[in-house]
Order: C-alpha cells, then structure tokens, then sequence
C-alpha cells in the first residue's frame, strides 16, 4: 500500500487572475496529527485548506500525498455551513457513501454507527434540513467520519454554534483524533485552537509566520505578527 | 345533450392525454439537459444556455410545421404514418416544451449547484452524479416545473392544428376545438371549452403551488 502521508507543500502559491491570495507556501503535515490554522480574517486560511483538500488547485509550487500518484480518497472536509441535502438524516450520511461505491446494506450500517456516534440516532428519518444548525452540523461530522477519512479538514466548524452544540462538535472531533484520524483545522476560536491543537500554523498575508507546537505558540509566538495578533485577541 | 357531452369529454380526455405524453417526453431530454448545463463543464456550455433560452420563444407554428415536413408522406420518417396522429401532436408540443423544462430546470439546478458545489466536491461526486442529486433534491421545485410545461403543452393551438389536422374524434382538442368553433359562430361551445381550460390551468398553478408550499415545510 502507497503511504499517504506526510502531506508535504512545497513554494505553494494560489494567485487566481493575478490577485495574489497565498505565496510560498511550505508546509508538512504528518500522519496522526493535528493541525490548528490560525490567522486574521484575509489571510488565505480557508484558501490553504482547500487547496490541500483539492477542492482547488495551486497556481505555483507542488503538493504530494506521501507516495501516493494522485489525491488520496481518504479524506474529508467539514465547513463552517453545513450543507445537508433534501432527504433524510440518515439518507445524508449514507450519500458519501454510495458516491465511494460502499454497497447498500453496508453503507447503511456504517451510517447508523456514525450516527450513533454523534448522538443523533433518533433523529436518522428526520427531514435533515429541519434540524439545528448544531445538529446538522453533527450529521456532518457523522457524515465525514463514516467515510473513516484517514485526514478530516475542518474549517471553522463550530463558528455559528452555541457552546453546547460546540462541545459536541469537539468531542467529535477529538474522538476521531483520538482514533487516529489527521487533523487540519481553521479556527477562530482561540480557546479551541488551545484545547485541541498539537501544532500551531499561523498565517498572515497569504504567508506562513510560523509554524509552531501548540503549548510553545500560545506562551512563547516565534513572530510579531502572531504576538500581535495573541495580543489584540487575548487581551 | 348527453351525446354533446360525452364528445366534449372525448375532447378534454384526448387534450389531457397528449399533453401528459408530450410533457413525460419533454421531461425526459429536458431535466438531464438542463442539470448538465447547470453543472457540467464542457465546452459551449455557455453558447447551448443561450441557445435553449432562446427556444423558450419557439413560434408553435414554426414547430408544426417542420413537425409536419418531418412526418408527412414523404418526409423522413413519412414511413411510420404518424401525421394527424395523437402520437404526431405529442411530439409537437414535447418539442415546445423541452426548451422550457430545459431552461427552467438549469436555472433551479445552478441555484442549487451554488450551495451544493464545494460539500459535493469534497465526498467526491463525479458531475453526472452531482446533476443526479441536485435532480433529485430539487425535485419539489422540478414538479412544479413539470406542470408549467403541462400548462404550455394544453394551451397550445398552433402546432397541434398542423400535425394534428383538427380531424373529429381523432385529433381534435380543446385549443383546436375553439378555433374550430369560433370560426363556425358556434361561441357557446367554444366558451365552454375555454372555460375548462382556463380551469385546468388554475388547479394546475393552485397543484404547484401546494407542492411548493408543503416542500418548503417539510424539507426546506
């Protein structure tokens, strides 16, 4: 089996028509980690983990999955909205997959136990688009996790919670942390960046200031702009 | 009386019937053709959407008439002698009817498409099996998209006068039936017949927008 990891960036660079929005990007990302992007609004965040998503594609520089020829299945992406489709909770989940091919009675197993694990099983026949927009959320996580991604992005996704439906989403997530799964996350939550993050990548202006271990970043910044930024967030 | 009446339900019954064929046709190359214009990525994409917009104004008359060249005896398919069939205004009005199921269905999918786009990238959805699942998701809208054509295809007098000759308990409908009577001073028959079309149109639109309004509660 090809080795999907680590998920290396070199000099990458997103500039669509000429608007330069990411430079000279160098990043690695190791199997089994956990990754918190930090930075101000502007700064290119949700653009870099699109871009390692695949959800677009760089304008410079190379990206490689370990070994691997191509973009890797294995993975999956929670936004800040949850999109969820017209059909049910359950129906929701299990869509990803079919769409990879599992065969129907397994994929409805695998979509009842991730459902399970989030804790909205009574709510698998309901409408998915009724529900809280903490709820749909968690159908989303359950979504992403019964692919069993071996790396989950995560962009902002607790951004429009309350802190209840917050918790539960992090409990989610460190679970699956927890269970092996990668980690790359956009936050804006400096109290989650802290409770959950191994690594600390800080980006300002579409440029990488520091890439840091979670406990050294939020005592010790090794740049100004991220010391500034600490400083007018944590005052 | 009774005679007159059930003629006159030969005539509604007929008008209802090659109308839902021709929809079912029509929605059959009209939905998959708008959802790919909607979220395809092809070459003269942008060219194909302005041309089906532009169909939408098709003259029925012009339909009828290379319909009519297409069938005759001596036209292409002359040999299947579908001319002044039931079959022949069908097809008529399915190709009147498929530029607008086409254009519609684009413009609800690529609504649609906008908010769905990036999660379906993510799990991998391939463009076909995107324009699949945005069928399906916005198929509350699509029925009322269906019955819009329905609304267009039973109105329709022009095409179906020409391919379908207006010929007395064969291809005479409502629509034709009216210019008929009209013509002839028959006005009582033929404000009758307008009156339940006009009808069949109302419960039409009041239908979709039931569909729309229950969907909207049940599925947002």
């Amino acid at each position: 089996m090809r080795a999907m990891f680590p998920l290396v960036l070199e000099s990458i660079g997103f500039s669509p028509s000429g608007n330069v929005i990411l430079k000279n990007i160098n990043l690695r990302i190791e199997a089994g980690s956990f990754t918190v992007i930090l930075g101000p609004n502007g700064a290119g965040k949700s653009v870099l983990m699109r871009l390692m998503h695949g959800l677009l594609t760089p304008s410079h520089g190379t990206l490689h999955w370990g070994d691997a020829p191509a973009r890797p299945q294995a993975q999956a992406m929670l936004f800040q909205r949850p999109v969820m489709l017209r059909r049910s909770v359950l129906g929701n989940v299990m869509y990803g997959l079919q769409i990879q091919g599992v065969p129907l009675p397994d994929a409805k197993q695998r979509a009842l136990a991730a459902l399970e694990s989030v804790g909205l099983l009574q709510l698998a026949d309901r409408p998915a688009r009724i529900l809280s927009g903490g709820e749909q959320q968690r159908v989303a996580l359950a979504r992403a996790a019964a692919l069993k991604p071996r790396i989950l992005f995560l962009d902002e996704p607790t951004a429009s919670l309350d802190p209840s439906a917050m918790r539960a989403i992090e409990a989610g997530i460190a679970a699956l942390h927890a269970a092996g799964t990668t980690i790359v996350m956009v936050t804006h939550h400096l109290g989650q960046a802290r409770r959950l993050g191994q690594n600390i990548v800080f980006l300002a202006n579409g440029c990488i200031k520091e890439t840091t271990p979670a406990h050294t970043f939020f005592k010790q910044p090794q740049s100004q702009a991220a010391a500034d930024f600490l400083k007018e967030e944590l005052p | 009386m009774l005679q007159a009446d059930a003629h006159l339900y030969d005539i509604v019954g007929l008008s209802l019937r090659v109308s839902f064929l021709a929809v079912i046709w029509a929605a059959l190359a009209g939905l998959p053709i708008g959802a790919l214009l909607a979220v395809g990525q092809f070459p003269g994409r942008k060219t194909m959407t302005v041309i089906v917009n532009g169909l939408m104004g098709l003259p029925a008359v012009v339909v009828g008439l290379a319909v009519y060249l297409l069938l005759s005896r001596a036209g292409p398919l002359g040999e299947f002698g579908l001319l002044f069939t039931p079959t022949a205004m069908s097809i008529a009005q399915a190709i009147l009817v498929t530029p607008l199921l086409a254009a519609l269905t684009r413009q609800i999918i690529e609504d649609a498409w906008l908010e769905y786009a990036e999660q379906l990238h993510s799990l991998g959805t391939k463009p076909w099996q995107a324009a699949v699942t945005l069928l399906w998701d916005t198929r509350w809208s699509l029925s009322t998209v269906l019955l819009a054509g329905f609304g267009r295809a039973i109105s329709e007098v022009g095409a179906v006068m020409i391919v379908g000759g207006n010929i007395d308990g064969v291809t005479r409908v409502m629509t034709t039936s009216i210019a008929l009577e009209t013509s002839k001073g028959d006005l009582p028959l033929a404000m009758g017949l307008g009156i339940i079309l006009v009808a069949l149109v109302l419960i039409l639109n009041a239908v979709a927008h039931g569909i729309r309004t229950w969907a909207a509660v049940k599925f947002k």
